[in-house]
């Protein structure tokens, strides 16, 4: 089936490798646009859909020229410094104690 | 490939998640999804008769955040209040996701079929389940997500991870 990813991790979707991919630089959570901005969802989706008329070969990443508007975030998420090393490592600690724990998924 | 237009450099996510990984003490870096060639499957006809099934990596109830996800749909007439994320990683600093169509864009596909730009908007969305295991992914979860798709007789899918 003809498949077209919307997302916003640009080096994770190109590492799989995939048919057609439309990537908005945007923080994840939002690769269809800015929440309550309804023009430019509309834009974005609209592109998104036209994907798949206009790629002709596998592993076509395109660019979306939507703007996020402030670039703060790209610097700060999943940060690792002197600030949070030792509550990271806390952290880790406790969630190898839970995952040990944890329910599986049913067979 | 075009050119990104943006003047700032994508975040390297992948980088990013492993030095955040062995901060907190893992000693193997998670194995990203890799492979060489990528599948390609022609538009079956013209996407204006094209039935668009849709795709999102959240949830259609909320799921605590080590408990095991599972494959859910639900109807795009009349779409959900809401869907749920918060087991996700993405950005919470930066965004929400209380805006169902900044990731599932039901209301944009039901305009794009009204405007004749597609067919339809297939009657379900699914929910695929993020599982870390590449292997549970491939022979369950992709397969099963197609028979959904396909029993909701879409041409095409538009697939939206967080």
């Amino acid at each position: 089936m003809p498949t077209v990813i919307i997302g916003s991790a640009l080096d994770i979707v190109e590492r799989c490798g995939v048919p057609r991919f439309l990537f908005v630089d945007f923080p994840l959570g939002n690769p269809c646009g800015k929440p309550w901005d309804k023009a430019m969802q509309q834009r974005i989706v609209r592109q998104g859909i036209g994907l798949f008329e206009t790629i002709d070969a596998p592993q076509n990443t395109v660019f979306c020229s939507e703007e996020w508007g402030d670039d703060d975030w790209r610097g700060r998420y999943m940060e690792v410094n002197d600030d949070n090393r030792d509550e990271l490592a806390r952290k880790g600690e406790e969630l190898r104690l839970r995952r040990a724990n944890r329910q599986r998924r049913p067979e | 490939m075009n050119t990104n237009p943006n003047p700032a450099e994508p975040v390297p996510y992948l980088r990013r998640s492993r030095e955040y990984y062995e901060a907190q003490g893992f000693e193997h870096a998670y194995r990203y999804a890799h492979h060489e060639v990528a599948p390609f499957t022609e538009l079956p006809k013209p996407l204006k008769e094209c039935t668009v099934g849709l795709v999102t990596t959240a949830s259609t109830y909320p799921r605590a955040s080590l408990e095991p996800r599972k494959i859910d749909s639900g109807t795009t007439t009349p779409p959900p209040a809401r869907l749920y994320a918060d087991d996700l990683s993405w950005d919470k600093q930066a965004t929400h996701t209380n805006d169902l169509n900044t990731f599932c864009p039901i209301e944009h596909l039901q305009a794009l079929s009204a405007g004749g730009v597609i067919g339809a908007l297939a009657p379900r969305f699914h929910c695929a389940a993020t599982e870390y295991s590449q292997r549970s992914t491939l022979e369950k979860d992709a397969p099963e997500l197609h028979r959904r798709l396909v029993e909701d007789q879409a041409d095409i899918a538009l697939l939206i991870p967080l």
